[in-house]
C-alpha cells in the first residue's frame, strides 16, 4: 500500500521556520484531518510532503522515495493535490478540467484514452456532475466548483489525496457533500490528509486529527484522544465547551 | 463540441486562398492563369519575377511572421495565464527589435547575414525571461502589462539613443521599420535566413502544449497534477524567444496579432490552451497576409506599414478583451 512519511520536517525561510520537526505518516483507509489556525504552517507542510517545497532539514517519502526527487508526473499518479481554490484562467468546460486529471496519466485534454474516459466518466457519475459535463466552469456555483475540482481529483485515480481547505467557502450543504466525498474515496480504499477550518466537521469525519500550531505538529490521535478543551486553548487560544463531538466555542482567550 | 477539426480544415483553406490572393492582386494586373504558370516556371519572364521575387516571398513572409507571432501569443497566454499576454504588448517584440539594431549599429558590413536574427531572438529571449520571472514572483497581471511597459519604452529609448550614436547614416526610417514593421521587399534569402529559428520556436511552443492546457488550473494545481513547472516555463520562454525573435528579425515589430488570433480560435477549440496554439498560428499567418494585401490595395502616398494595419485592427480588439476581463481574475 502507497505510505507517505514525513520525518522531522524542517521548513525554514530566511530565519523563520514556518515548519518545524514536524513527523507523521498516513496511507490507504484513512482520513487525517489537518487543523491548526491561520499560519500555523499547514500548507506549507503539505507542500514539504508533496516535494513542491524544499525540506530544510528531515525528510518526506513516498514508499521510501524522497518525493522531491520523483518526477512530477510519477508523484502525481500517487497522491492527488488538491491546493486552495483558485479561479481557473479559461471558461472551460467541466468535463475538459475534469479530464485534466489524467494529465499523469500521459492523456491531453483532447485525446483521451479509454482509461482516461473511464476514469473521467465514473468521476463525472461520482460527483453528481454528469448533467454539468459540458457546462462552462465559471458558470457554476461555487459549490458546483469544488465538486468539479474534487472530481479532477479522483479522476487520477490515485491511492492517496492532500486537499488544503476543500470546504472554504461553501456553505454546510456544499461542505457536508464534499467531505461524503472524501469519505467514500476512503471507504473505498484511499488515503486522505485534509486540512479544515471547521473543527466540528473534522471531528465527525476525521478517523485522526493532526493539530498544528506555530510550525510544529503539537498532537495527533484519534477525535476521542485529542479533542479536548485544553486543546482547543493551546491550538486556537479560544475557550470552547466539548462533550463528544459536539463542540461550543465560546470565547476568544 | 469540440470543433477544432473543421477549423483547422478552414483555417488551412484560408491559407492558402490568402496567399494566393496576395499573388494574383498587385500593380501589375495579372490572371489567375498568369500566375499559375508563373508559379509553375512556365510563364512570361516578367510574371515569373513579380511572382517569385515579390508577391510570392512577400506574402510567405507575412504568413509566417503572423503564424509565428500567434503561436506565441497563445503561448504565453496559456503560460501567464492572461489573455493580455502578447510579444508586442509585453515588450518582447521592442526587445528583439532593439536587439536586431545593436547588431546594425555595432557594423553591419561587418556582421554575418544571420547575426540579425540570432540577435533579435536573444532580445527575445531576454524579455521572455524577465517576463516570466516577474509573472511567477507577483501572480499579478498588472505587474506583467507594466512590466511590458518598462520594457518596450526601454527598447524604443535604446534604439532613439543607438539612432543618435550612429557613425553611419541611421536613419528615422529605419527605426520606423524596426518599431512598426513590414514585409515589404522581403526575398527567400531573408526568409531563409529566419525560417530555421522560427520552426525550432514553433516545435519547441508545439512541444510545450499540454502543460499548457494543465496552467489552466493555476500553478499550485498544474504542479499537482504532475506538471514540471520549471521545464514548461523554460520551453515556453525558449519557444516564444525564438519565435518572436525570427519573426521580428524579418518583418520588424508586428504588434496585437498574437492577441487578436488566440482570442478569435479560443471557443472554437473549447478554451484549450494546448488545442489554441495551431489554430492561432494558422489564423495569425491569415491576418497578416490579408493585411499585407490590404495596405498594398489601398492607394495611399507612401505605402501603409504592416505594423500600422495590425495595430489599427488589433488595438481596439485588445482594449476590448481588456475591458472584457472581470477583476475576480487578477
Amino acid at each position: 500500500m502507497t505510505e507517505l512519511v514525513i520525518t522531522q520536517a524542517t521548513v525554514r525561510a530566511g530565519d523563520a521556520a514556518l515548519v518545524r520537526d514536524a513527523s507523521f505518516r498516513f496511507s490507504g483507509g484513512e482520513l487525517v484531518v489537518l487543523l491548526g489556525p491561520n499560519g500555523a504552517g499547514k500548507t506549507t507542510l503539505l507542500r514539504a510532503a508533496l516535494g513542491l517545497t524544499a525540506l530544510t532539514q528531515g525528510s518526506a517519502t513516498l514508499d521510501g522515495v524522497a518525493t522531491q526527487t520523483l518526477p512530477a508526473a510519477a508523484r502525481a499518479r500517487a497522491v492527488a493535490y488538491l491546493p486552495q481554490q483558485r479561479p481557473l484562467a479559461w471558461p472551460a468546460p467541466v468535463r475538459d478540467v475534469i479530464a485534466l486529471g489524467r494529465y499523469a496519466h500521459g492523456a491531453a485534454v483532447g485525446r483521451l484514452g479509454a482509461l482516461d474516459t473511464k476514469a473521467v466518466d465514473e468521476a463525472l457519475a461520482a460527483c453528481d456532475l454528469a448533467p454539468f459535463a459540458q457546462r462552462a466552469t465559471d458558470q457554476l456555483s461555487g459549490g458546483e466548483q469544488a465538486r468539479v475540482h474534487f472530481a479532477r481529483a479522483l479522476a487520477a485515480q490515485t491511492p492517496l489525496l492532500i486537499a488544503d481547505e476543500p470546504v472554504a467557502a461553501l456553505d454546510p450543504y456544499h461542505q457536508l457533500r464534499v467531505m461524503n466525498l472524501i469519505r467514500d474515496y476512503v471507504q473505498a480504499g484511499g488515503g486522505a490528509l485534509v486540512v479544515l477550518h471547521d473543527i466540528a466537521l473534522a471531528a465527525r469525519f476525521a478517523d485522526r486529527l493532526l493539530w498544528m500550531r506555530q510550525g510544529e505538529i503539537k498532537a495527533s490521535g484519534t477525535v476521542a484522544e485529542t479533542l479536548t478543551e485544553d486543546r482547543l486553548a493551546e491550538i486556537y487560544r479560544v475557550t470552547a465547551r466539548v462533550r463528544g463531538t459536539e463542540i461550543d466555542i465560546l470565547d476568544a482567550l | 463540441m469540440d470543433r477544432s477539426r473543421p477549423l483547422l480544415i478552414g483555417l488551412s483553406a484560408l491559407t492558402a486562398l490568402g496567399v494566393g490572393c496576395a499573388c494574383l492582386l498587385g500593380t501589375t494586373p495579372m490572371s489567375a492563369g498568369d500566375v499559375l504558370a508563373a508559379l509553375t516556371g512556365t510563364g512570361a519572364a516578367g510574371n515569373q519575377v513579380v511572382i517569385w521575387q515579390i508577391r510570392l516571398p512577400r506574402a510567405l513572409a507575412a504568413f509566417a511572421v503572423g503564424a509565428a507571432l500567434g503561436a506565441s501569443g497563445a503561448a504565453l497566454q496559456g503560460l501567464l495565464r492572461n489573455p493580455l499576454a502578447e510579444p508586442g504588448v509585453l515588450g518582447v517584440s521592442a526587445m528583439a527589435a532593439l536587439g536586431a539594431t545593436l547588431v546594425l549599429f555595432s557594423g553591419a558590413a561587418l556582421a554575418p547575414a544571420w547575426a540579425v536574427p540570432v540577435a533579435a531572438t536573444v532580445g527575445a529571449l531576454v524579455a521572455t525571461a524577465l517576463l516570466t520571472a516577474a509573472a511567477v514572483r507577483t501572480r499579478s497581471t498588472v505587474t506583467l502589462i507594466l512590466v511590458g511597459v518598462g520594457l518596450s519604452s526601454f527598447a524604443a529609448a535604446a534604439m532613439s539613443l543607438l539612432m543618435n550614436l550612429a557613425p553611419h547614416p541611421f536613419s528615422l526610417a529605419d527605426m520606423i521599420n524596426w518599431m512598426l514593421g513590414t514585409v515589404a521587399n522581403r526575398s527567400f534569402a531573408d526568409l531563409a535566413l529566419c525560417l530555421p529559428l522560427m520552426l525550432a520556436g514553433l516545435l519547441v511552443l508545439y512541444a510545450s502544449r499540454r502543460g499548457l492546457s494543465a496552467l489552466t488550473l493555476g500553478d499550485e494545481a498544474a504542479a499537482g497534477i504532475g506538471l514540471n513547472l520549471r521545464r514548461q516555463r523554460q520551453l515556453v520562454i525558449l519557444g516564444a524567444g525564438l519565435a518572436t525573435g525570427s519573426a521580428v528579425a524579418l518583418a520588424g515589430a508586428v504588434g496585437f496579432v498574437g492577441i487578436v488570433a488566440p482570442h478569435l480560435v479560443r471557443p472554437w477549440v473549447r478554451y484549450d490552451p494546448a488545442r489554441t496554439l495551431v489554430p492561432s498560428a494558422l489564423l495569425g499567418g491569415v491576418i497578416l497576409v490579408c493585411a499585407d494585401i490590404a495596405l498594398r490595395l489601398i492607394p495611399t502616398p507612401n505605402e501603409l506599414m504592416l505594423g500600422v494595419v495590425a495595430a489599427l485592427i488589433g488595438a481596439p480588439c485588445f482594449v476590448w478583451i481588456a475591458m472584457q476581463r472581470r477583476a475576480l481574475h487578477d
